[in-house]
């Protein structure tokens, strides 16, 4: 028997995927361009016996899956600019808590109400220093739904492995844009599911002690053990700490356990980079067209190249400088005013080589917009 | 099972100042979980932030000491996820109706099945004595060094209003009906909520020359008086206590359940 292909918006990519990751929970709060994901959940998880809830705001949404996920639920919120922004603060208490959960941002023209129905790559640096704190976040993109469908399992699995919120920054046009979608067989893709303690009823359990290896097994509410949850700095018995060593252990600990795997974390594309003397830098739906660019000035015997990231944060910087040691040029294509531009800056050796290809009109950036970059870059004039 | 066995004694001493109310309510709460024989595996206690909100640090259940004003919304991610745990919210007034007003409001109208406990002693006592929505006007307060002119409002009014199907108010000097109420709260199906007026002698009672936590106390066994008294009717300025509203309504993972069932129905 065939795959089954379908014909799907990127938001509807992403539902296909989370319900293929093992989601039961959903909260979330309407908000442009992200609202048909609550919509195709709202059918769906009753079905499949998943919980679906409208909460009142977006704070209340990601509060609430956060409780869900407690009960050893997996869950996900979906949401915009202005929702994202009103997440930050029980975001950070995800991050502190250790808690997984996936949030999809569907990025909008911003700041504020923005252009709710236009493109943008504008939250880029909100995913990563958004909510207060010094703190380690993991925030994947992807620009088709064929690739939205690997990251959004990829969020969950990443989530449930190190108890963290995955951010997941979709754009406008993939999100709302049609294509066709392979439906991956159940076991295609890896599932992975969240460690649960061994200790058994009656054995002190420490929710907050990591093991070695840096990973907290975990006990659903409900259970046999019984322990204190808290957004404040805590010890290993989850109660709030002031205690100098246990502050430096606990601070380290939520960074240490994302920012020393970067490598690990890291998820990206690339066309061909062997030889590549221009490469461009991309990421969500600007990759579209910077794909485009590449095979198009190929045809022509132009070596330029396409690194494609998928993981923005952590910011992949060992694999950006080395793919990028030999370029004479590295441009960086983004809808917004050099976000991730300034991360390759400080990954590369040779941070002057680096340029930026963008629109922040809130239309899409076309591979015209791309040459005309391009052609300064290699004093070829407009 | 004692009291004392539903307490995390490792986290004592608790944090309360001497004379705060707040230790009397968990008494009050937790002699009501004893009366009902439930197991402690069962239940889930959710908090915000203030002096309430650490309750949850005390007691050996569930405990989940959220951010503040959202103690609610994380409460129902819970008790929709496993809707078999008792969920428990304790949180102070400026927790409950101020930054958590929306969640308030909105529980009650699921009428999801949450106790909501508001503990009320009309100040933000954990940073230091601020004014809250339910200090009413002419309090003195931090914020408030001319008095206040904010009206407050009546928690009993707006969980009712807002479809709150079980309400009841008691006070720490009432321990014995504070109690009763708790237990009636927590068996019943639906979105309860229970204030209790609570001390907070360290700086309401000082900034307001009430006097020390005895003499709180006593305010509140000499201007409260159970609803539709007599007492009432000749001074109206009196606060009634008891269980105002009690009543059955469709309750939110009930429904959510034949919503299932509808959602299975029409696939076949």
């Amino acid at each position: 028997m065939g795959k089954t292909i379908r014909f799907v918006q990127g938001n509807e990519a992403c539902v296909e995927a989370a319900l293929y990751a093992g989601l039961d929970f959903f909260a979330g709060y309407p908000i442009t361009p992200s609202t048909e994901i609550a919509e195709h959940l709202a059918a769906r998880l009753p079905r499949v016996g998943g919980k679906f809830i409208q909460m009142e705001d977006e704070i209340a949404s990601i509060c609430a899956i956060i409780g869900a996920s407690l009960t050893g639920r997996k869950v996900m919120t979906a949401t915009s600019g202005p929702g994202f922004s009103l997440m930050q603060e029980a975001l950070g208490y995800a991050v502190m808590a250790e808690i997984p959960c996936v949030i999809v941002d569907v990025q909008r023209g911003g700041p504020s109400t923005g252009i709710p129905t236009h493109v943008s790559q504008g939250d880029v640096n909100q995913a990563r220093w958004g909510t207060h704190g010094d703190h380690a976040i993991i925030a994947l993109t992807a620009s088709n739904h064929q690739d939205m469908f690997a990251i959004t399992v990829e969020a969950f699995n990443l989530s449930e492995t190190y108890r963290t919120p995955v951010i997941l920054l979709f754009d406008e046009v993939v999100a709302h844009m049609r294509e066709k979608l392979v439906m991956p067989e159940p076991g295609e893709i890896p599932l992975l599911e969240r460690l649960r303690t061994s200790v058994k009823e009656g054995v002190d359990y420490h929710p907050y002690l990591p093991r070695e290896d840096g990973r907290l097994p975990m006990s659903d509410f409900g259970g046999v053990h019984r322990y204190n949850v808290t957004g404040l700095v805590h010890d290993m018995w989850g109660f709030p700490s002031t205690e100098p060593r246990t502050v430096h252990g606990l601070l380290r600990h939520l960074v240490d356990k994302l920012e020393n795997r970067s490598n690990e974390l890291a998820r990206y594309r690339e066309f061909y980079l062997e030889d590549a003397e221009i490469i461009l830098i991309s990421y969500g739906s600007s990759a579209r067209s910077a794909l485009h660019v590449v095979e198009d000035r190929r045809q022509r015997g132009e070596r330029l190249g396409l690194l494609e990231l998928q993981t923005l944060w952590p910011f992949p910087r060992d694999i950006v400088r080395s793919k990028c040691a030999t370029a004479r040029a590295v441009v960086v294509v983004e809808m917004n005013m050099g976000q991730v531009m300034q991360s390759v800056k400080l990954a590369v050796e040779h941070p002057e080589r680096v340029f930026l290809a963008n629109r922040i009109d809130s239309v899409f950036i076309t591979p015209a917009d791309i040459l005309n970059i391009l052609r300064i870059i290699q004093g070829k004039g407009v | 099972m004692a009291v004392k066995d539903y307490l995390r004694e490792r986290f004592f001493p608790h944090l309360w100042c001497p004379g705060c109310g707040h230790g009397e309510v968990l008494g009050g709460l937790l002699r009501a979980i004893e009366n009902l024989g439930m197991g402690k595996n069962d239940i889930v206690m959710v908090s915000g932030i203030g002096c309430s909100s650490r309750i949850t640090g005390y007691v050996d259940f569930h405990t989940m000491h959220t951010i503040h004003g959202r103690a609610l919304a994380f409460a129902t991610g819970v008790k929709l996820a496993r809707p078999e745990l008792k969920l428990i919210v304790p949180m102070g007034d400026g927790d409950a109706l101020a930054i958590g007003g929306n969640h308030f409001i909105h529980a009650a109208r699921r009428n999801i099945d949450l106790t909501a406990v508001v503990m009320n002693n009309r100040i933000y006592g954990m940073t230091g004595g601020q004014f809250s929505p339910l200090s009413g006007s002419n309090i003195s307060a931090t914020t408030a060094p001319y008095r206040t002119i904010d009206k407050n409002f009546d928690v009993v009014d707006l969980a009712r209003a807002a479809g709150a199907t079980f309400v009841a108010r008691s006070t720490t000097y009432h321990a014995q009906q504070m109690t009763e109420i708790i237990e009636k709260a927590i068996t019943h199906k639906g979105f309860s909520v229970v204030e209790i007026l609570t001390q907070c002698p360290t700086y309401f009672g000082r900034k307001n020359k009430i006097g020390d936590a005895p003499d709180m106390i006593k305010w509140y066994k000499d201007h409260t008086t159970p609803i539709g008294s007599k007492a009432k009717q000749e001074n109206p300025e009196l606060i009634e206590r008891g269980i105002f509203v009690q009543k059955e309504a469709p309750e939110y993972c009930a429904e959510y359940q034949k919503l299932v069932e509808r959602a299975m129905g029409g696939r076949k």
